[in-house]
């Protein structure tokens, strides 16, 4: 162990200070509001909620589950995430496998990747998409929100790359043993790529429990949103009369604690997935970021 | 060799990603037509009056349509340079620390604000950013700052937006250069040490020069953005108050489409960014298959 001269520790001491400061400034906002959500209707309006609940109440919370926009849009997310999931993992795994062998095994290899590719490259753009899914009929259904994202071609380049990896053997040896390519899928490639297929899952259940704006066109009716984009209509539009005025717990909630504490119920399904989620960030992603 | 009929698997297999993705995305980009009709939606596509490029000339001729352009290059390039320099310098440093656990907090923290959406950071932002009685101005205030409306001052907004996906999604960019430097060639620093370099020569001679490929690639891909100023973060923190400076194509293409119902302008606009778009990203992804070795495919 060499001895640390004054330089080094005055860097390292530094460094330490920057980055506290860094990881502060992320997470700081964020306890601040929940600090608010947990507060008293005047502690809130007075400002005088820091990082702790002034008044401490539940009161907010209590309300935003008492209204049932915020638990319908709760159970119109759970359904959109799992059908969302379903179609897309079950998309990206019939699209990787093809699309992972060589041009030996399928010709047209090539023409299906650029059929993919295209779509990354270029699209229709809000309005004919929008004339598309109405055309179709999917309107204030539940498939508009799951159908027009069904095969997200960055996941099926991410487990077709990790299918490429897989050694070939294997493979050769079941095809000898007269397996076709369904059962070299189920049996072989989707078992040995659960690594890469968990962190596709849990980067799906987030991106669908996160969309928004597709709710927000496609329904009509406010009772088919997203609990995202029923946030969307209350948090951003600055509406003072939210909280309805006959409601018994006025007196207690004020449109700002009750919209932290709507942006916390959101946000709690992202908190419980996170620390899995943070497993797979430095494995197999760096590849998908740099496609980004 | 396998024989042809071997295929037939493959080709079912892809059928259904085919049909879903031939009428997502393939018949919207038919669709573009529209940008070339007075499109009247009970007329449908195929009976809309073609108008051919009234549309673009409508589009040239708004008042706004200049400052618009201008908002949307300006801040998706400010995003782009702060997006690239602020995460170069956090894995930096990151790699100075010696303390694991330390190391990991900081981590696990600056990850995640990148997992939530701008509706709910919208919602936080809006919370904290507040001029009457937000934390952020009161902090500011502790200085004898006046309360700055950063989300309602059209001087500040751009910075703000600018701050806040910044804020957003540094950390997260971190990872990258994270696992690029675990991948500098460990001899290149004992070397270094022997011939008597400091960490800091060390940091300037081995890692910079161990990092430019990634650099470089991330540089040269970021060009395909120049024209994405981030529709979702501007659309939820947005306001009329600000138009002047914040309004970017993309919320103008949604205002003019889906308020103003004026279908074939929005597609217009739209579109004009799309060809934009593509040529910048074809141009990069050419630049970054020939000076960085990256292949998308």
């Amino acid at each position: 162990m060499q001895k640390l001269t004054a330089g080094r520790k005055t860097f390292l001491i530094t460094n330490y200070v920057v980055l506290t400061i860094a990881a502060l400034l992320c997470i700081l906002p964020l306890i601040n509001v929940l600090a608010i959500s947990f507060s008293s209707k005047s502690a809130a309006a007075a400002g005088f909620v820091k990082l702790w609940p002034v008044d401490f109440t539940l009161s907010s919370y209590k309300y935003a589950l008492s209204k049932h926009e915020f638990l319908d849009g709760f159970v119109v997310s759970l359904k959109r995430v799992a059908l969302g999931y379903a179609v897309n993992m079950l998309l990206t795994i019939l699209t990787a496998y093809p699309l992972s062998k060589e041009r030996s095994s399928l010709r047209s290899r090539h023409y299906y990747a650029w059929f993919f590719i295209v779509t990354m490259l270029f699209n229709g753009g809000l309005i004919p998409t929008y004339m598309t899914i109405k055309e179709a009929g999917l309107l204030d259904s539940i498939w508009s929100l799951v159908l027009p994202g069904a095969v997200p071609v960055f996941n099926v380049i991410l487990l077709m790359n990790f299918f490429r990896e897989l050694p070939k053997e294997i493979e050769e040896a079941a095809f000898m043993d007269g397996a076709g390519h369904w059962r070299v899928l189920w049996r072989i490639y989707c078992p040995l790529s659960l690594p890469a297929i968990a962190t596709i899952t849990l980067f799906t259940l987030v991106a669908h429990w996160n969309s928004w704006f597709d709710g927000l066109i496609y329904m009509n009716s406010t009772s088919n949103y997203p609990l995202q984009s029923y946030l969307q209509t209350i948090i951003v539009t600055s509406d003072l009369n939210a909280v309805a005025s006959n409601d018994l717990l006025v007196t207690e909630v004020s449109d700002r604690t009750f919209k932290a504490a709507q942006v916390f119920l959101a946000a709690l399904p992202v908190l419980v997935v996170y620390p899995f989620l943070q497993k797979f960030f430095m494995k197999g992603l760096v590849m998908g970021s740099v496609k980004g | 060799m396998r024989k042809k009929w071997q295929e037939i698997p493959l080709h079912v297999m892809l059928l259904p990603g085919v049909l879903l993705t031939l009428i997502f995305s393939y018949i919207p980009i038919a669709g573009i037509a529209i940008a070339f009709q007075k499109f009247q939606p009970a007329k449908g596509i195929f009976h809309s009056k073609w108008v051919g490029w009234d549309n673009f000339q409508y589009m040239l001729d708004m008042p706004n349509f200049a400052s618009v352009l201008w908002n949307t290059v300006f801040i998706a390039v400010m995003k782009i340079v702060a997006g690239l320099v602020i995460p170069i310098v956090v894995a930096l440093l990151l790699n100075e620390v010696a303390g694991a656990w330390f190391k990991r907090t900081v981590q696990t923290i600056i990850y995640f604000p990148h997992f939530l959406s701008w509706v709910i950071l919208g919602g936080i932002m809006i919370d904290v950013l507040s001029p009457a009685n937000g934390i952020v101005n009161q902090f500011l205030g502790l200085f004898g700052i006046e309360p700055i409306f950063f989300l309602g001052n059209e001087n500040w907004f751009p910075f703000t937006l600018v701050a806040t996906d910044t804020w957003k999604h540094f950390g997260y960019s971190t990872i990258i250069y994270l696992a690029a430097l675990t991948g500098i060639d460990q001899h290149l620093y004992e070397a270094a040490t022997v011939d008597g370099a400091g960490r800091w020569k060390q940091t300037l001679y081995v890692t910079l020069p161990g990092l430019l490929p990634i650099i470089t690639l991330m540089t040269v891909l970021s060009l395909g953005n120049v024209l994405n100023a981030g529709f979702e973060q501007v659309f939820n923190l947005y306001s009329p108050m600000v138009y002047s400076t914040g309004d970017i194509i993309d919320t103008l293409v949604y205002r003019i489409g889906m308020v103003e119902s004026q279908y074939g302008v929005a597609t217009a606009v739209g579109l004009f960014k799309s060809v934009i778009s593509f040529g910048l990203i074809v141009l990069s992804n050419r630049l970054a298959s020939r000076y960085a070795g990256y292949r998308v495919f």
